[in-house]
């Protein structure tokens, strides 16, 4: 059976797995580690052990496979492409010259009159192949439909990695293709490299809990799928010259939307952090709600848009699309101001692109200092009304 | 109106605090609870409920003590509960888990106690994948809707649903039985009564091993799981900032400067 297993020759029952471990997985008996019915092969003991005596075993399955090529799912939304495919095919583009193959990306779309044209663009932007399907049933965005004919695409062509921007769209659409191929699917990679001797998909995210990355494969499975949160890589490319083959396919004929679009409610505000060039992010330091108007008033005085870290959104201080970090926003101002924010790594995944960082905080450990350009160790209230009031005309 | 509610048991406190030299967690004492977004997918079901009559059946994989989490939702007004626990099902990623989940319904179906209504949080707070609803309702071949933050309508037959997406909401509707996934802010929670808190600690909680809901080993937990954590490490940060010093005030000038220096 698969699953934690105590090396015996090399265990000397220090019990620092037990300390390590969150559910009670781990017990020390007669001086020994012992595997309890509790554990759920996290992996946090064995990091923590320091003779090496744990490891994660797994049946071996045999799935050798011929698969080949990365793939990118185009989002096309209201006559546009979403910015996130442009940042995967740059990307993408990388994976596939560090493994010789060749880059495809799938459009789905209910227009014929555009379809070449935004095919083009996606050879512009590095896609060697575009498969294009077009039907009507595209039209709503139905999961279901996309779904469908991603899957059939994948078992036509079988290729190696199937990369989906972690829009909302994309982040329904991504578990339900993974789950019809039973591929393996990481969600909002921040990093993703090839490894060039097996040809693996290194997909680096955030790890749940502490200040870890980790890193995700998926050996034997094809596919490997990930997600990608937009902003975390640079857009590819446009370059006219480059040129690419156009694949006409067919969605099924058996397959209908299952869910049915009654009404759109566009969004009337257009006001997204990721237009700013400034940027005032907030975190819980600035101690209570009551201080969000002068945190405002300072971001209005220097014409910076106002993010926050999780936690405020959480106590509703501010609404999600506030939300800087691994599961907010990844925004790329010119000048980011951190007040109060510790800088835990979920929300530095979101700030990796901002080019000049000034961090507020107090606490001279915090790890929002050391991404920091400029580092301010003093109470966020003090500087702050120091600034508006300095600033004030 | 037969409804079911997916329940992850998640640390009371995301922010594990990690101790720096010995790179282990630091406990808190504090227990599990169950997952913001699922307490609020299962107000959602006891409103349903209260409105169409019924009966709620919440649903967990998890380790053992993870039923009292399942007891407090029957205290709040879920009828049975239903918890996966089985060495087999440790390790497993988001398909492995969503298979075990699919197991379980796939009993119901075969006692013809199918629910009409799945409901699962938007995400979980210590993963935030939103991956187990999508690949649950795939897996289970029926229709799923995601990130609902109103349900308007809903019968025996049919369900409408306000959602977000990319470009703004949407009004949306399915035929039943589905699942949507619901964000933390579609019901507050409410706490128990005092007759619940006694349904809490009486009321049928099952619990089943893999076995038990006849789910295939090899989809299972560690096994099941394509995806494989290799290695997790702490980012190496070598960068040194320029602090600013002085006073609140001269640091606040000092700062004025440097942001002039950005035509701000
Ligand atoms: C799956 C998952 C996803 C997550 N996604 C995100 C995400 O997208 N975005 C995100 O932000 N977080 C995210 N988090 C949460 C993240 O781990 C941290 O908990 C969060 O970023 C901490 O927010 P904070 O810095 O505001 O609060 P804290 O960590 O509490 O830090 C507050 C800081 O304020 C400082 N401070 C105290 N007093 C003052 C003062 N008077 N003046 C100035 N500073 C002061 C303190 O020194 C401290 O450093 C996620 C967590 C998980 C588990």
């Amino acid at each position: 059976m698969s699953g934690l297993v105590v090396d015996v020759s090399k265990c000397r029952g220090c019990g620092r797995c037990v300390r390590a471990c969150a559910s009670q997985g781990i017990v020390i008996q007669q001086r020994l580690a012992q595997v309890t019915p509790n554990c759920i092969a996290c992996g946090m003991c064995i990091d923590a052990c320091p003779f090496d005596a744990l490891s994660i075993v797994k049946d071996a399955v045999d799935t050798k496979s011929d698969a080949n090529g990365v793939w990118v799912f185009a989002q096309y939304d209201s006559g546009a492409l979403a910015a996130v495919t442009l940042e995967l095919l740059g990307k993408a583009r990388e994976l596939a010259d560090d493994s010789n193959t060749s880059l495809t990306a799938l459009l789905a779309i209910d227009s014929e009159q555009e379809c070449n044209e935004i095919a083009q663009k996606l050879i512009a932007h590095g896609a060697d192949r575009v498969l294009i399907c077009v039907d009507n049933r595209f039209a709503n965005h139905t999961t279901n439909v996309f779904a469908a004919w991603i899957c059939d695409m994948v078992n036509e062509y079988s290729p190696a990695i199937l990369l989906i921007g972690a829009t909302n769209f994309g982040r329904e659409l991504a578990p339900c293709v993974a789950a019809q191929l039973r591929t393996g699917l990481t969600a909002d990679c921040t990093v993703l490299a090839m490894d060039k001797e097996t040809g693996l998909l290194h997909q680096t995210r955030p790890a749940f809990g502490g200040n870890l990355m980790a890193t995700i494969m998926c050996p034997n499975h094809r596919p490997q799928m990930s997600t990608v949160r937009p902003g975390i890589f640079p857009p590819s490319e446009y370059c006219e010259s480059r040129t690419g083959e156009i694949i006409h396919t067919k969605l099924r004929d058996s397959i209908e939307p299952n869910v049915t679009l009654l009404e759109k409610l566009p969004d009337d505000a257009g006001d997204s952090l990721l237009d700013d060039d400034t940027l005032v992010v907030v975190g819980r330091g600035i101690g209570s709600q009551k201080n969000l108007p002068l945190m405002q008033k300072f971001a209005d005085l220097i014409h910076a848009g106002l993010g926050c870290s999780r936690p405020l959104v959480e106590s509703g201080w501010l609404e999600y699309k506030h939300q800087v970090g691994q599961t907010g926003l990844a925004v790329a101002p010119k000048v980011l101001i951190s007040i109060g924010v510790s800088g835990a790594i979920q929300h530095l995944a979101g700030i990796g692109s901002a080019e000049t960082i000034i961090a507020i905080n107090p606490d001279a450990s915090a790890p929002i200092h050391s991404v920091a350009t400029y580092s301010i160790k003093n109470d966020a209230l003090e500087v702050v009304k120091e600034l508006v009031e300095q600033l004030q005309p | 109106m037969r409804t079911l509610v997916c329940i992850k048991a998640v640390p009371s406190s995301t922010e594990v605090k990690m101790d720096p030299v010995t790179n282990t967690i630091i406990r808190d004492g504090k227990q599990s609870v169950v997952n913001p977004f699922d307490q609020a997918a299962l107000e959602e079901a006891i409103c349903i409920k209260e409105q169409l009559g019924g009966s709620i059946i919440v649903l967990s994989m998890g380790i053992p003590a993870t039923e009292g989490l399942l007891r407090d939702c029957l205290s709040r007004g879920a009828d049975r509960g239903i918890l996966l626990s089985d060495r087999a099902f440790a390790g497993a990623d988001t398909l492995a888990t969503s298979y075990a989940l699919s197991c379980a319904l796939e009993q119901l179906r075969t006692a013809n106690e199918f629910p009409s209504l799945i409901i699962c949080g938007k995400m979980a707070v210590d993963g935030d994948t939103a991956q187990i609803g999508p690949e649950l309702a795939t897996t289970l071949g029926i229709p799923s809707i995601v990130n609902v933050e109103k349900v308007l309508a809903v019968s025996e037959e049919e369900i409408t649903v306000r959602r977000i997406t990319d470009l703004g909401r949407e009004i949306v509707s399915c035929k039943l039985p589905a699942l949507i996934t619901v964000t933390k802010d579609i019901r507050i929670p409410r706490m128990p009564s005092i007759a619940g808190v006694r349904f809490g600690e009486t009321g049928p909680v099952e619990v089943f091993g893999a076995q038990g809901v006849g789910a295939d080993a090899t989809r299972c937990g560690l096994n099941g799981s394509p995806t494989q954590v290799v290695r997790s490490f702490t980012p190496e940060r070598t960068h040194e900032a320029i602090t600013i010093e002085g006073t609140s005030s001269e640091q606040a000038a000092q700062l004025i400067d440097v942001l002039g220096g950005f035509g701000l």
